[in-house]
């Protein structure tokens, strides 16, 4: 493992049933840093980013063979535990979905109870304070703990989503389309909260959004048909694209 | 809100005043060369060039990345415009200086024709000029940029008393015409760097007020 890599991605398949989703995906996911996935509905870029924490482990009929390497060891490796694996390796989905009949402080904190270690209210309170304000909500939020998370607003909740994925301190964010359900002053908000959490994660976004991963990514990878077709920093994939079929993508020819 | 991207902004509009403080050394260094007889200060306009080719290459990219990145709209659309367009006539200026470099070289290797009183004057004119163009974009100030346009009458005239003065020269002694020469197309070199100070100017115009005032009717 080095260090400058979160992920490493070799020969990544994924079917649905018959159904080949995933053709041999290598990619290297770069250590704080945000990559974005981008490509035409269909073309498994969201099944891809579901496959870096296991969240397909109980899909009928979906299966995977390849690697992805996080921490030196493969998380298809038949001791890793999906739970700790996915606390290490959070999502953050398109809707937001704070649980209901859960306070905004509850919400946050769920996390840090069902993960074993002992903690003291105080700590707990610590932990939200600190996740609440990395998500760039605790000034609005600091006098209405207790509101149901389900009350805020659209963005609001999205940042919410992403202070509890927080809490847990993972060190890679997958993010699914966070901002697609989302207004452009929300959007613009979560967007600037990404970039800032770059210094600090590894940030891995699925957006349908190409300015959106041209204002926030480090790093895009072209995903056509279950096929990464390329893959490279967004300065250049937006100004100068080594492929023909990423160029006719995102100059809107076809997809 | 947006405050990587306006960082981004931020970093852009520094550097074209690194690189337009540069040019204004060039300019200043190899006309102080000429007047003032030292030769070893053309070899600091040279140094200088090569951080103002490296800067032409920098400020071309990074507007490249932030309108491919950023997609920017309105006044910033126009701001990364103009500093395309300003990025061009500050590297013509530091050509210029190199012009001058370069007729100062030859200049400096024979006895001077007269002192230099027009041509230092005309220098001092054309770098206050490119100063307040680039003082005017940054502070996105149309009212200094149309200000600092007027100026560009005076560095014409001065130009052509350059050329009647040293066309008397030329007729009083041919000896003088080789070195009367130089001094002349150094002065049309400074004439052509207060040119691009008003290109400058109207960019900045443009930038600010939304206005094309290019190709029209000289300022009242």
């Amino acid at each position: 493992m080095t260090t400058e890599n979160a992920l490493q991605v070799k020969d990544l398949c994924a079917w649905f049933g018959e159904n080949q989703v995933l053709k041999n995906i290598t990619m290297d996911i770069r250590r704080n840093s945000v990559t974005s996935v981008m490509g035409p509905s269909g073309c498994g870029k969201s099944t891809f980013i579901r496959c870096l924490n296991r969240m397909h482990d109980l899909t009928p009929g979906f299966r995977v063979a390849g690697d992805v390497i996080f921490d030196g060891r493969n998380i298809y490796a038949e001791k890793i535990d999906p739970v700790l694996l996915r606390r290490k390796v959070g999502m953050v989905f398109q809707q937001p979905n704070p649980f209901p009949r859960m306070s905004v402080f509850e919400n946050v904190a769920v996390g840090l109870r069902f993960n074993g270690k002992k903690r003291s209210r105080a700590e707990i309170a610590e932990v939200v304070e600190k996740s609440l304000r990395m998500a760039a909500l605790w000034d609005e939020l600091k006098e209405h703990l207790d509101r149901p998370g389900t009350s805020l607003s659209g963005g609001q909740q999205q940042r919410l989503c992403i202070a509890r994925a927080l809490a847990v301190e993972p060190e890679v964010l997958l993010m699914d389309e966070p901002c697609s359900a989302l207004d452009p002053v929300s959007t613009a908000k979560i967007e600037d909260l990404i970039e800032d959490l770059s210094a600090k994660y590894t940030i891995v976004v699925v957006t349908h959004n190409m300015q959106q991963a041209g204002r926030i990514s480090d790093f895009v990878a072209f995903f056509l048909l279950g096929d990464l077709i390329e893959m490279d920093t967004a300065a250049r994939m937006f100004t100068n694209p080594a492929d023909k079929r990423t160029e006719e993508y995102i100059t809107g020819r076809f997809g | 809100m947006k405050k990587h991207y306006r960082e981004e902004l931020g970093n852009l509009r520094e550097t074209v005043l690194r690189m337009g403080g540069l040019v204004e050394q060039m300019t200043h260094r190899a006309v102080q060369a000429l007047a003032e007889r030292k030769i070893g200060l053309l070899a600091e306009v040279r140094a200088m060039e090569t951080q103002v080719n490296q800067l032409h290459i920098d400020i071309d990219e990074i507007c490249l990345e932030l309108i491919a990145l950023r997609q920017p709209t309105a006044a910033d659309l126009r701001f990364i415009t103009a500093a395309m367009k300003i990025n061009t006539d500050m590297e013509r200026i530091g050509d210029q200086a190199i012009n001058i470099t370069e007729s100062a070289e030859y200049l400096l290797t024979v006895p001077p024709v007269k002192p230099l009183i027009d041509i230092p004057r005309m220098a001092e004119i054309a770098k206050e000029m490119l100063r307040d163009a680039l003082d005017a974009f940054v502070h996105r100030n149309d009212e200094l940029a149309y200000e600092t346009i007027k100026k560009d009458d005076l560095v014409d005239q001065l130009k052509d008393q350059v050329f009647r003065e040293l066309l008397t020269y030329m007729m009083a002694d041919p000896e003088t015409i080789h070195r009367s020469l130089g001094l002349i197309l150094v002065s049309r070199h400074l004439e052509r760097v207060a040119d691009h100070a008003t290109n400058i100017c109207e960019d900045v115009i443009f930038m600010v007020k939304g206005k094309d005032i290019r190709h029209q009717e000289p300022l009242p």
